[in-house]
């Protein structure tokens, strides 16, 4: 092992190379196979949980049932779900991968949304059944928007996650930008594991830092702050 | 269908357990080792850290935002970024386990001695409590309820974090998850060691709660 001068270097060096960015295996390619899976992972766990969240929270049951599932979220290992999915029918590549990272969206989503609702002002909800709304409105036009920040915040806790997860499903055969850190610990390369991380790393922080500004942007201003604008963290992958 | 379908392949055997008992009780202290020693390493560096966030005002944000930095970073790209220094070695997997602990352990820390009540801390100084013992006698005992808060979170996802460790060859169980996806996917490696894995979880959390309970008998209702 070089000293760590050379080591800076031969990362750097890895990630300067032409070849690295050309090709079926090269950077861009692989970024792209890590979004389609991400993007496509957030997306099914949004569809599936938010509903049920928006529901759950409007009618004010199930909250036993939602934070359970956040806690228990946290002591499965995502790695160890990557590598039983395998070993089900459901079997190796991009199903599977999306599979397991919708089981890791989910939970992050569904507390955010259902927390968001359920604590909506009771104030603002009466006001709002004195106006004649119905059930339905009072979702869609009181509780829904005032939840909206928490809402975002569950979705980019989520999206940080998945494009955490995905990285590790490289490991159980899956694409994406995660290879390069599976090939250069399989090879012994790891000048080239080490660019991996640096790339992982820097599209993790790009992802939180951009959804953020986008939560931020929905949020009341800093009077009307809700109580947790950052919304429930699920474990780290 | 595959060819391993063929054979029987059950997720739950006891001849496993029983031929492997050696390994899977190495892989568990190896797990369990790792988690201790990193939530004990992230414990001691978040005290400090928090101090120094709440005495120096404006420290706050940076130190609450660089642990969250850390805690964005995925567990494998961290783990990757540090093997050129620190090798395939358990030391590479406790510093990025430690980091990780960090964002919980300073929020809840800054959270729990924020939430000391100010005539509490005025009736300790009124009685000539000095600025140490205030802290070791007042305020860290009151702030202990959100301090172990944060201990079991960070406890029960460092336990479920150990198992990445297995890219450098330190993952506790992970290193049987690893080998029986390897195994021709051996289910009863995988499946034992990922029941193991969330039991610790479970237990390393009981035990926090019921440390908690023994610490703080005026909390009891």
């Amino acid at each position: 092992m070089g000293a760590p001068v050379s080591l800076v270097a031969d990362t750097a060096a890895f990630l300067l190379d032409g070849e690295t960015w050309t090709g079926s295996s090269g950077v861009p390619a692989r970024l792209v196979e890590h979004l389609v899976v991400s993007g496509s992972a957030v997306l099914l766990a949004m569809v599936l949980a938010l509903p049920l969240a928006l529901w759950l929270g409007h009618v004010g049951r199930g909250g036993l049932l939602v934070v359970g599932l956040a806690n228990a979220s946290r002591a499965v290992p995502t790695f160890a779900v990557l590598v039983l999915l395998v070993a089900t029918p459901v079997g190796f590549g991009d199903r599977a991968t999306v599979v397991a990272l919708v089981l890791f969206a989910v939970p992050a989503v569904l507390t955010n949304a259902y927390v968001g609702v359920r604590d909506v002002d009771r104030d603002a909800r009466e006001a709002a059944r004195g106006m004649g709304m119905s059930g339905w409105q009072v979702l869609r036009r009181v509780e829904l928007p005032l939840a909206l920040p928490l809402v975002l915040a569950g979705i980019r806790t989520a999206s940080v996650q998945v494009v955490a997860t995905a990285t590790l499903a490289a490991y159980v055969g899956g694409g994406g930008l995660g290879r390069f850190i599976a090939d250069g610990f399989g090879r012994g390369d790891l000048a080239m594991a080490a660019g991996g991380g640096v790339l992982v790393a820097l599209l993790a922080l790009l992802v939180e830092v951009s959804l953020g500004a986008v939560q931020r942007r929905v949020e009341p201003g800093p009077g009307r702050r809700p109580p947790v604008a950052t919304g429930i963290a699920p474990g780290q992958v | 269908m595959l060819a391993q379908d063929e054979f029987p392949n059950p997720w739950i055997s006891v001849d496993y357990v029983r031929d492997n008992a050696d390994a899977i009780l190495a892989a568990t202290r190896q797990h369990v080792t790792l988690t201790l020693v990193s939530v004990a390493l992230g414990l001691l560096l978040a005290v400090p850290l928090a101090l120094l966030a709440r005495r120096f005002r404006r420290l706050e944000t940076p130190v609450v935002g660089f642990t969250g930095f850390l805690y964005t970073v995925p567990s494998l790209a961290l783990f990757a970024v540090l093997a050129p220094y620190t090798g395939l070695t358990a030391t590479t997997v406790v510093i990025g386990l430690t980091a990780y602990t960090l964002l919980v352990l300073v929020r809840n820390l800054l959270a729990g001695l924020s939430g000391v009540p100010a005539d509490v801390k005025e009736a300790a100084r009124g009685m000539g409590v000095g600025p140490v013992r205030m802290l070791l006698r007042v305020e860290l005992p009151l702030a202990l309820p959100a301090v172990v808060a944060g201990l079991r979170v960070a406890t029960v996802s460092t336990v479920a974090l150990v198992t990445v460790g297995v890219v450098v060859g330190h993952g506790g169980l992970g290193q049987l998850i690893f080998s029986g996806f390897n195994n021709n996917l051996y289910r009863a490696e995988i499946f034992t060691a990922t029941v193991l894995c969330v039991l610790l979880a479970l237990v390393a959390d009981a035990l926090l709660l019921g440390a908690e309970r023994l610490l703080t008998p005026w909390a009891r209702r």
